[in-house]
């Protein structure tokens, strides 16, 4: 499976920095992008969206609008409501907040959809826009994550603003503070991250057009054209091949393309009503204050270490805020997943919460659960200051190696092959940090400030198996009857160079030219289903596939090959588009002669073989592929002016098989680049009122080539367990580049004292002014930390609402009905609400029966039912190995509870009839 | 809304259009014209995607308009390479140098780094890159950019 071991003919592809296929489009102004898109007939549609942030809207006044030149319609949640639509997550789960695609009577955000106008141009449209009038009833807007906590519901009919929460409070006192207390170190720490808008450079964009009987072809900016189809179809009950979703050209996507949401939706919907060619473009002040944003998020870490520096235990408490309409309510648990497979920490424990407000809902950005290794590294570096050690040597007393594995985190995470303390050791060997710190004690002296910083972590990639949209991949290939090759991949590309890396695969293992392969991907009526861009996946699953397929292929021509010459298949071999037969170089063909004898002379085909030389192969990876790297950059900080400038910035990072140098790099430095803006630059902030105050480019600082330095690679190439060896490497940049950075500033700021003062409460981004903040030991920057202090055990009474919707300890306790037979039960997950069947036997009081879901079903005995309380365990190896411990209350005709997941903490439940 | 008659040529090809008065001359070449090579990603002068070169000047279409540019001479992206295919200098040197990923900013850098290279045929590294600070690239963390601009400074990439 290790490529080195060959590629098939003499030139190799696998490995080399081969030139992008999809540059020669993108260079000549040929691309196609969703706004190139013009269809005979097509309108344009511009959003009505509220300016203030809560509020009932009392009136809507259409009347001079209409009358605008070229306005043909004009939408609201009414007019959209004649098709009905389910609002899906990424997971494909119902979102749970009551979101529709306009306001549909309140508005719960600064930039909520309330009315379309469809018009003949685009400026037409927005003529008229601006002369709707809306009256809103206004109220007073949630903003912070604090609001959230004490505010009125964001949401009227929920219990409180608690969008999503996992976690075991209880663990606190009981498992961790005991050890924290004994700890000899003990070390608290808070990283406050500001609210980041995505900001693809194409902003959101969507065509739809109806055609035949409810069939519709749509152009869509998106992360996989099968994926947004699928989505479509589902929220709006069609079956999928009525709807087909083209993509050739998207100008990025991280995260904020995942799922199609409420306007791409509702340019379909308003397609069918109007039964015409509908295009919406987003303006960029629509992307930066009304698309979702992302990471807006509080943390606070405790750890306690030992007097060698060996990790104890930790505790962290995690508070993310959802906004209004989140694309899926999330309480982030993969931050707590994956905040310590990497290390030996042998108790671990938190809560984590995600928030409803009146902001703008919160949607995916490369690495979601990056905060894992921002907390955990800069916690690190700060434990490293208090005790007076080396962070390296801290991290080596601390961190998995190779020999250490197979190993089991605290959280269930099995690893078997991961290299974050190789990673580490390769970053040291290449970079003199001695002579650094000599540099730095003559800097200081000078009163010039440099900083080192350093972190490692790994990165779970190729993900797929244990959630819904998280598949495999598949690929079709071909050589067609003129010796050329056409693949056909599931793969999409916003920048990935799909195209280009599974081309190099092809013509590795097959022994052909590069320049003869033709990849069609982009359309999702090419190929099979698979969710794209999402969980740094396509290089390692579509590789893989495209990896088997074209072995696969290449089995089929030798046998073709040896039976026409008569010659063993172990004497056939394919290079540069020919075949030849070992010994017998007369018997040399082209693919293009075997080809044409393949699909139009199948006479001369071994016997019972199909004729054509095709090959189709979906691949089905182990459910997951960690991925490590460590970091380090160096930083002068300018003690006047508060400026930081990076001067050095290495990357060591273990991708496995390297498909192309350049795409893997192109993938961390685009990543780290998204780090940079995001540690020294970017901001999304929300006044008291509710208004996003980043309204263009010029507020919303992007990294700019100036910010970024030249990164330098070291690449360690451990194969992975798949097919090829890949390792995902999307997000990766965007997870290690945060805490590398802001550790190397720490370090350089040293002398002054802590980032975020004593305390240890670090605000992103560290503008200059909150740099000044800590060498000048005042508040220049004005940024007040909130009042309310983090603290690392829950206080419990700061919670409006309990966990559980019912605790059945305090409920009466009402007269027991048989709850024998079939309900519909709910746990509220963590990657959302999981719906499936229950079955409950009773005999006196014992308990049995089993839960059943497409995925499978799970017998369960020897549960008790007394007075209505069910209690019950059911073991689950999917995604993780955990016991369910549930805890219910039953009436005649609904159940509700608990459900103690391990590890994860707890998720209310509740069931009705079925 | 006022009307207004212009002819311009782009890409060597003589245009004659009747455009509204408020109409940018991004939105004018992309709709009116078919050239969709060039990118409009914030309409309000910052990112540089949308960058066209009128009378040898590379300039934001988004913040002209179309009536001002009556009797220019405009290059878009479209019309860097030789008819022949053969990719201009810059155009080569972003493909050598992975100076692209989903492509959307790179009409406009492009433009840009051939406008300046025009200007000056040895401008140094130093000067490319302060015409580069005009320009957004969210996916490539600029480093395949910088390279190209030591290539066609002479620099090793
Ligand atoms: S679109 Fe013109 S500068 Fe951004
Ligand atoms: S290549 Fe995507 S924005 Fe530059």
């Amino acid at each position: 499976m290790n490529y080195h071991a060959s590629s098939v003919g003499a030139t190799r592809y696998v490995g080399e920095r081969t030139p992008r296929k999809e540059d020669g489009r993108l260079l000549t102004g040929r691309g196609q992008f969703t706004d190139d898109i013009q269809l005979p007939g097509m309108l344009h549609i511009a959003f009505v969206r509220s300016p203030v942030a809560r509020g009932r809207i009392v009136s809507i006044d259409m009347g001079v609008a209409r009358e605008m030149p070229g306005v043909q319609a004009i939408y609201t949640q009414a007019d959209l409501a004649a098709i009905p639509v389910q609002m899906l997550s990424f997971f494909f789960t119902p979102i749970e907040s009551p979101v529709t695609l306009l306001a549909d009577g309140r508005v719960a955000c600064v930039g909520d959809p309330v009315c379309m106008v469809i018009a003949e141009s685009r400026a037409q449209a927005e003529d008229a826009a601006a002369l709707i009038e809306l009256e809103i009833d206004e109220e007073t807007p949630l903003v912070t994550i604090a609001d959230a906590k004490t505010g009125a519901l964001v949401h009227p009919d929920k219990d409180d603003n608690i969008a999503a929460e996992m976690g075991d409070e209880d663990m606190l006192e009981e498992a961790i503070q005991p050890l924290l207390d004994k700890a000899p170190h003990v070390v608290t720490h808070t990283i406050r991250h500001q609210r980041i808008a995505q900001s693809p450079m194409e902003c959101r964009a969507c065509v739809a057009s109806p055609e035949g009987s409810g069939e519709m072809t749509v152009w869509m900016g998106c992360q996989s054209p099968h994926l947004a189809a699928r989505y479509v179809a589902h929220a709006l009950g069609m079956p999928q091949e009525s709807i087909r979703v083209i993509a050739k050209d998207v100008g990025g996507g991280f995260g904020l393309k995942n799922i199609p949401w409420r306007e791409e939706v509702a340019v379909v919907v308003a397609a069918r009503l109007f039964g015409r060619p509908l295009k919406w473009i987003e303006d960029r002040f629509e992307a930066l204050t009304a698309s979702s944003h992302a990471r807006e998020q509080e943390v606070t870490l405790t750890i306690g270490l030992d007097d060698e520096g060996k990790l104890l235990a930790g505790w962290s408490d995690y508070a993310c805020n959802n906004g209004a309409w989140p694309m899926g309510e999330d309480a982030n648990i993969a931050v707590h997943m994956f905040m310590w497979p990497a290390y030996k920490l042998p108790a671990y424990g938190f809560v984590t919460r995600g928030w409803y407000t009146n902001t703008m809902g919160l949607g995916g950005y490369r690495g979601p659960w990056a905060m894992e290794s921002l907390i955990r590294e800069t916690t690190l570096d700060k434990a490293a200051r208090k005790m007076g050690v080396d962070p390296v040597e801290l991290r080596r007393k601390n961190l998995i190696y190779l020999p250490d594995q197979p190993v089991t985190s605290n959280m269930g995470i099995e690893v078997t092959d991961i290299t974050p303390g190789e990673c580490l050791e390769k970053l040291v060997a290449n970079v003199d940090i001695a002579a650094f710190r000599r540099e730095q004690a003559e800097a200081r002296k000078e009163g010039r400030y440099l900083g080192m910083g350093i972190a490692t972590y790994i990165e779970p990639t190729g993900s797929a198996g244990a959630m819904q949209p998280m598949t495999g991949e598949t690929v079709q290939l071909r050589i067609e009857p003129t010796g050329k090759i056409v693949a056909m991949l599931s793969t999409h590309s916003q920048g990935h160079g799909t195209a280009t890396t599974m081309a190099q695969v092809i013509a590795d293992r097959l022994g052909v030219a590069y320049e003869d392969i033709s990849i069609f991907e982009g359309d999702s009526a090419i190929g099979a289903f698979s969710p794209g861009a999402a969980g740094s996946r396509q290089g390692v699953i579509a590789g893989g596939a495209t990896w088997k397929a074209t072995e696969m292929l290449a089995e089929k021509v030798k046998a073709v090959a040896a039976h026409l010459s008569n010659a063993s298949v172990d004497a056939v071999t394919i290079d540069g588009g020919m075949v030849h037969v070992e010994g017998a170089p007369e018997m040399s063909r082209s693919l293009k002669e075997l080809a044409e004898i393949a699909y139009g002379e199948p006479a001369r085909l071994p016997e019972g073989m199909a004729s054509g030389l095709e090959a189709q192969f979906r691949y089905q990876p182990p459910p997951m592929t960690m991925t490590s790297a460590a970091h380090c950059c160096v930083v002068e900080v300018d003690a006047e002016t508060g400026f930081v400038k990076i001067l050095r910035w290495v990357s060591a990072e273990d991708c496995g098989t390297v498909i192309n140098p350049g795409v893997v790099e192109g993938q961390i430095a685009g990543g780290l680049a998204q780090a940079i803006g995001q540690v020294l630059l970017e901001d999304m902030p929300y006044d008291a009122r509710g208004n996003p105050l980043a309204a263009t480019f010029k507020d919303y600082l992007m990294p700019t080539i100036s910010d970024v330095p030249d990164f330098e690679y070291l690449h360690a190439n451990t194969p992975s367990q798949t097919i090829g060896g890949m390792r995902g490497v999307g997000e990766g940049g965007a997870i290690i580049g945060p805490p590398t950075l802001v550790n190397a500033i720490a370090d350089a700021l040293a002398p002054f004292g802590e980032l975020g003062g004593e305390a240890g409460e670090v605000t992103l981004p560290l503008t200059p002014s909150r740099i000044l903040d800590v060498i000048e030991q005042r508040n220049v920057s004005g940024h007040q930390a909130p009042a309310e202090k983090a603290v690392a055990a829950p206080v419990a009474e700061e919670v409006p609402a309990e966990t559980v919707a019912v605790s059945p300890e305090t409920e009466p306790a009402p007269a027991t009905a048989s709850i024998d037979g079939d309900w519909d039960m709910t746990l509220k997950a963590p990657m959302g609400g999981q719906t499936f069947l229950a079955h409950f036997d009773t005999e006196g009081t014992s308990l049995s029966g089993y839960l059943s879901a497409p995925e499978g079903r799970q017998e369960f005995s020897g549960g008790t039912f007394e007075d209505g309380r069910m209690k019950f365990e059911v073991k689950v190896d999917k995604p993780m190995k955990v016991t369910l411990k549930y805890d219910l209350q039953a009436t005649a005709d609904s159940i509700t509870g608990k459900c103690k997941m391990g590890m994860f903490g707890t998720a209310k439940v509740n069931a009705v009839r079925a | 809304m006022s009307e207004h008659k212009i002819d311009l040529t782009v890409n060597g090809h003589r245009h004659s259009a009747t455009v509204e008065a408020r109409t940018s001359l991004g939105e004018f070449l992309r709709e009116g014209l078919g050239y969709t090579g060039t990118h409009l990603a914030c309409e309000h002068g910052v990112c540089g995607a949308c960058t066209v070169r009128v009378d040898g000047v590379a300039m934001r279409s988004c913040l002209m308009l179309a009536v001002q540019a009556n009797g220019s001479e405009i290059t878009t992206v479209e019309g860097l390479a030789k008819p022949d295919g053969t990719l201009h200098r810059v155009q080569q040197a972003l493909k050598d140098n992975f100076g692209l990923q989903c492509g959307f900013c790179t009409p406009g850098v492009a433009i840009t780094l051939a406008t300046v290279l025009e200007d000056n045929p040895s401008a140094t590294t130093e000067e490319m890159e302060t015409a580069m600070s005009g320009h957004i690239c969210r996916c490539t963390g600029y480093q395949g950019i910088r390279r190209a601009i030591r290539q066609l400074a002479g620099e090793a990439a």
